[in-house]
């Protein structure tokens, strides 16, 4: 292949880099007045009286809006297809407040600084209410987070709201509890997960407008514009054609863009005005008041023949969804969806739990999506397993885990259409020397070394639902425009699809204009998110180019006065075949799209798969623990990969590092820490600590590439499942060193010295 | 956000303090990086940029560390490098990034007293003087121990010796505030200890530096005075760490504080 | 008010105030490659040149800058281009945020430091914060970057 499998620099590198202003804020329209929010100081709380005269009659304020001045239809802010697995808990503007950030009141004024003194001028009496602060005692606690009677929910999802019940979920293949008596080992364990933030560099902001047609243009920061065009639709009660959702270069997501936590406040001050706003999120609002991971308990009990067949798996977890229910549901389902299928000796399996409220910033999609929970529960067990067996971790897993061909319990009617995983770990353990090193070496003085492993799953898209359209069209120059919905934050998947149409069209990526996203002219996309983009729109687009291709044949064929069999597509012309006639592609495209022939090009594909192939990683770890302090130093790193083809070696190679180093960060540095009152006392990065570039160690990637057979070029995904090994293979490493297991994240010195004293 | 409604740049230390006894809320501006993350409202603000204390120099007998020397200034300074064993680099190295640290000046951290300050337990194993315009010069073990009250800070002295000095910390990752930090002095037999990020500000610990300072040097007298620094200075919990943590570190961090002095060429 | 200052090599006069930090005094003037990802001079994102010495913008107080020399990214294009298409060689532009703040501690460094050692560089940037990367790319492109020097 020319295009594909080749090191392209992104088409937007350049600019990104060098400071071009191509992002949201560096393109908001002349005089657009500022949006700032008044927040609840209280973490559960009812508005008693709210006096906004005085904020209204400071010079430069546009407006003020309360509970009172905002439509009353209850909407979901999730980015997901409709219908949405989540519930409609919110409104724009309540009168409860259901966390320490929740929204009171907004603001619109000329400038920052007279916005925000306007905040300051609003008076509020609250009815201070006891707020749920502890997600294990959330059903029992008797005070409902959600009282009010038009929550809905678009289908059942377990919800019993009286009890702070989000979703309530129960899969049992096989009977677990009968399998786990047969087994002659058993192991089980609890472990809490935190509320891991995003922390994209650049935080949310959108701004909006009032185009030619009367219609709200939003340009926004987003992974979803077709999903906002949706929920603000809803939310502001207008139609969706007098709305326009527009997405430009964007610094980051991981899934913190996959709720539209910002459009709806300068739309609907744009409304109330007519006037352009914008609001940015500074990086405290980022942390407190937008979405964070679902912190998680998940116990995990593991059964296990003597000769180390595990023949049942247990998981039984608990998820915080904090006050609002976005992605609650679906986040949950992939604690179990995303591990046991891995271990398909099993003859039972059950995942059940609950997803609850409580009076905390709300959960929302963060990279993993539940299976970084799940990975690091299931993971975990699978090391505490082997060492009850006596059996090296590698092995047990090389013994259990599902291969090319087969099938699981948990996906019985699928066969897994492609892995490497086997192999992975194989040259994983080459790598990182585990024969050599593991699992423990004394290094001299206090310090210890220590080796630990993991692997893990993910999806590429969701099976039967995420669904996108691209086109590919012959431009009256010659080139190519690629017209997609999907939302390149960074990842570099502009690039990549431009690979794909590239490879087809046998040109370079020089000559396809990518085009994406805007809801004016984009095909439906989802967005960026489930690890979608790679798999569903790049075979969205491979079909598209493909259709392109075979028109271009057949034009030129026509202008060459020939058969179509007799024609052959190459690259930049139309030959006949065994001659030396021919007509260039541009002299194609400059023809259909006269009068004579009149029939511009291009090719369209819709693109959804009933299936979702997993990628997979092998994860190493080395750790070195002063035992004096309880002090970790990663030393050394090492993932193994299989994404299918790799579309572009330098991108993938980079989202491997990318989710290692997040995943360390979840592991050993992102503490999460709320008071007593229930305000989030790590909201700044002072607080919340990511690791920095002398943290980290070496962190080496390596692929051994499957053929997906149902992907684009045999493709399959990368961009979540990079963020699953760290912390179980961390753990364990630390374990092996020190003999303490800690099972509940952020790894911390202290934790390891206290559990050293024990 | 803050607010500040003037911004002076006074040509003198006089007139500088002139201006701050004149209001309550008004304030000598440091480097600004702090100020920027509270809500103070500043009547006047006294920038001193005028006043040539960005320097750091010396004399017969000692180093002058004027106060709104930058803390890049002092991690690179020459004079720095070369006493104490490298120790007032170090102790600054690891804060944030380059960026930040040619931006937050000496004085604003010493007259403030952050316990989290990696510089002011270096500083007071090295028997450090503080210059204030009011109340004069003064050891700074004294100024830390004294009550809050309006002045300026203009000079650090630090005394020319042969002494040699140590900085160490836990910190969880590197650019994060120290969960506790500690320094050890080494000047003939004398030995001073000092512990900071307790969280409180940091401390001299008399006792275990002198205890110290007397004995034979084993690893068994080592292993004493580090036990007794964690019994002399006290502890508390905060985010970063649980007050039975710290002290059993405070052990760890002194004992390997001293064996790195002794090392000191 | 007004502060008078140089930059990239032009004399400019920019409107403040008392309150008012020199990223925000920049960005108004057109100046949009200064971004700002924290509110805690944590992130390294605002960096500029204060005299040839990279400072956070965010941190300083506009009114310190009057007089003194100021370089952005935009006054060192050809620099940064060259090194930012290392950058996207390694696929580390990604998406791009950190990157002229980044580029431009980078490119001090190299005026600062001769012949540094790994560990050299990583201290130097340890300032400079990036979540998309997992820093190993950066890295290789700053070692390519230097080596090729």
């Amino acid at each position: 292949m020319k295009v594909v499998g080749k090191a392209i620099p992104k088409i937007d590198g350049l600019a990104i880099t060098t400071g071009k202003p191509v992002y949201t804020e560096d393109l908001v329209v002349r005089d657009a007045l500022v949006v700032k929010i008044l927040r609840s100081p209280y973490a559960f709380a009812r508005i008693k009286s709210i006096d906004v005269s005085k904020a209204q009659q400071l010079d430069g304020v546009e407006c003020v809006l309360t509970y009172k001045d905002v439509p009353d239809a209850r909407f979901t802010l999730a980015g997901q297809t409709y219908p949405e697995p989540s519930p409609y808990d919110r409104l724009i503007l309540d009168q409860t407040l259901r966390y320490v950030g929740d929204e009171v009141a907004i603001i619109a004024a000329v400038d920052e600084k007279t916005a925000l003194k306007a905040v300051k001028l609003i008076k509020v009496e609250y009815e201070i209410l006891e707020p749920v602060l502890d997600f294990e005692k959330a059903g029992e606690s008797g005070i409902i987070i959600h009282p009010e009677d038009d929550v809905h929910c678009n289908f059942d999802i377990g919800m019993d709201k009286d009890k702070n019940l989000v979703s309530r979920q129960y899969t049992e293949m096989g009977n677990v509890e009968e399998e786990l008596k047969k087994c002659e080992i058993v192991v089980e364990e609890t472990y809490y997960t935190q509320a891991q933030a995003q922390a994209m560099m650049e935080t949310h902001r959108s701004f909006t407008y009032q185009d030619h047609l009367s219609r709200i243009v939003v340009v926004s920061s987003t992974q979803i514009p077709f999903h906002v065009r949706r929920m603000l639709s809803i939310a502001l009660k207008i139609p969706s054609t007098k709305i326009r959702v527009i997405k430009p270069r964007i610094g980051g997501g991981f899934g913190a863009k996959q709720t539209a936590c910002t459009e709806i406040f300068p739309a609907l001050v744009t409304m109330k005005t007519g006037k352009p706003a914008i609001i940015v999120y500074d990086r405290t609002e980022t942390f407190s008041c937008s979405t964070s991971r679902h912190p998680m308990k998940v116990t995990v009990k593991m059964g296990a023949d003597k000769e180390g067949f595990i023949r049942a798996i247990d998981i039984q977890g608990i998820s915080d969804t904090g006050a609002y229910g976005e992605h609650a549901s679906t986040v949950f389902s992939l604690v179990g969806d995303k591990t046991l299928p891995l271990y398909n000796k099993t003859r039972a399996v059950r995942f059940m739990g609950d997803v609850v409220y409580t009076n905390k910033t709300p959960a929302g999609a963060l990279r993993g999506y539940g299976a970084t929970q799940g990975t690091f529960a299931v993971e975990s067990t699978i090391n505490k397993l082997a060492e009850k067996l006596n059996m090296d971790p590698s092995q047990l897993r090389l013994m259990n885990l599902i291969k090319e061909g087969e099938n699981s319990l948990y996906h019985y009617e699928h066969m897994l259409g492609s892995s490497t995983l086997h192999k992975c770990i194989e040259t994983g353990k080459r790598m990182i020397g585990w024969d050599e090193k593991y699992p423990r070496r004394e290094m001299g003085g206090s310090k210890v070394r220590g080796l630990g492993m993991s692997v893990t799953m993910q999806g590429s898209g969701i099976a039967g639902i995420d669904t996108a359209s691209a086109e590919v069209r012959l431009n009256d120059d010659g080139n190519y425009t690629l017209l997609i919905g999907s939302t390149d934050m960074g990842t570099g998947s502009d690039t990549i699809l431009a690979q794909m149409a590239a490879e087809i069209l046998e040109t370079s990526v020089a000559n396809v204009t990518v085009n994406a996203a805007d809801t004016d002219t984009s095909p439906f996309d989802p967005g960026s998110y489930a690890s979608s983009t790679t798999y569903v729109t790049g075979m969205a687009v491979v079909k598209a180019s493909e259709e392109l291709k075979e028109k271009i044949l057949e034009s030129g064929a026509l202008l060459l006065g020939v058969p179509a069999e007799n024609a052959e597509f190459s690259g930049d012309k139309v030959k006949v075949v065994n001659k030396d006639e021919f007509i260039s592609i541009k002299k194609i495209a400059e023809k259909m799209v006269v009068a004579k022939w009149k029939h511009q090009l291009s090719g369209f594909a819709t693109f959804g798969s009933p299936v979702s192939p997993p990628p997979f990683i092998a994860g190493f770890a080395e750790v070195e623990v002063d035992m004096d302090t309880g002090k970790v130093q990663l030393i050394d790193f090492v993932a193994v990969a299989d994404c299918g083809t790799v579309i572009n070696p330098s991108l993938a190679r980079t989202q491997v590092e990318g989710g290692i180093y997040m995943g360390i960060g979840l592991a050993l540095y992102e503490d999460v820490r709320y008071d007593y009152k229930g305000r989030l006392q790590t909201n700044t990065f002072m607080q919340y600590k990511l690791p920095t570039r002398r943290d980290l160690g070496k962190i080496r990637v390596a692929f051994e590439e499957s053929y997906e057979p149902t992907g684009p070029f045999g493709a399959k995904s990368i961009g979540e499942v990079v963020v699953n090994t760290p912390a179980p293979a961390i753990m364990d490493a630390v374990y092996n060193a020190t003999g303490v297991r800690i099972t509940k994240l952020p790894i911390t010195p202290e934790k390891i010295y206290m559990g050293l004293k024990k | 956000m803050f607010t500040m409604t003037n911004l002076v740049q006074p040509d003198t230390v006089e007139d500088a303090y002139k201006i701050l006894m004149e209001k309550k809320n008004n304030t000598i501006l440091g480097g600004c990086a702090f100020l920027r993350m509270g809500s103070k409202r500043i009547d006047t603000g006294i920038e001193l940029s005028k006043l040539n204390l960005n320097q750091i120099s010396e004399d017969e007998t000692h180093i002058i560390v004027g106060a709104y020397t930058n803390y890049r200034d002092l991690e690179t300074n020459p004079l720095m490098n070369k006493h104490f064993c490298g120790v007032i680099p170090a102790s600054v190295r690891d804060i944030i990034g380059v960026q930040l640290r040619s931006i937050v000046t000496v004085g604003a951290s010493v007259f403030s007293k952050y316990g989290f300050s990696d510089l002011i337990p270096s500083l007071l194993v090295l028997d450090c003087e503080v210059e204030l315009f009011k109340g004069g010069k003064l050891k700074l073990s004294e100024f830390m121990d004294k009550p809050y009250e309006k002045d300026i800070l203009t000079r650090l002295y630090l005394k020319k010796s042969d002494a040699k000095a140590v900085y160490v910390n836990l910190r969880n990752s590197v650019s994060d505030y120290s969960i506790l930090n500690a320094a050890v002095s080494k000047s003939g037999s004398e030995f001073i200890i000092a512990v900071g990020a307790r969280p409180a500000k940091a401390k001299i610990a008399g006792n275990a530096s002198r205890y110290l300072s007397v004995s034979d040097l084993s690893d068994e007298a080592i292993e004493k005075a580090a036990s007794l620094v964690s019994e002399e200075i006290g502890f508390g919990s905060n985010m970063r760490g649980s007050e039975a943590y710290r002290k059993s570190l405070c052990s760890a961090l002194v004992r390997k504080a001293v064996k790195e002095v002794l090392e000191c060429r | 008010m007004q502060i008078n200052v140089v930059i990239n090599g032009k004399s400019r006069s920019f409107e403040t105030d008392n309150n008012e930090f020199l990223a925000d005094t920049l960005r108004k003037h057109g100046f949009l490659s200064i971004r700002q990802a924290c509110n805690t001079s944590c992130c390294g994102l605002c960096t500029v040149w204060l005299d040839e010495k990279p400072v956070l913008s965010c941190s300083l107080l506009s009114v310190k800058a009057d007089g003194r020399k100021i370089t952005t990214i935009e006054g060192l294009s050809q620099e940064a281009e060259e090194f930012a298409k290392l950058l996207m060689a390694e696929g580390s532009d990604q998406c791009g945020f950190c990157s002229p703040g980044f580029i431009m501690t980078v490119l001090a460094m190299k005026r600062e430091l001769q012949n540094p050692t790994e560990e050299e560089i990583l201290h130097y940037l340890t300032g400079n914060l990036c979540r998309c990367t997992g820093y190993m790319g950066q890295l290789r492109a700053v070692k390519n970057y230097l080596g090729v020097k």
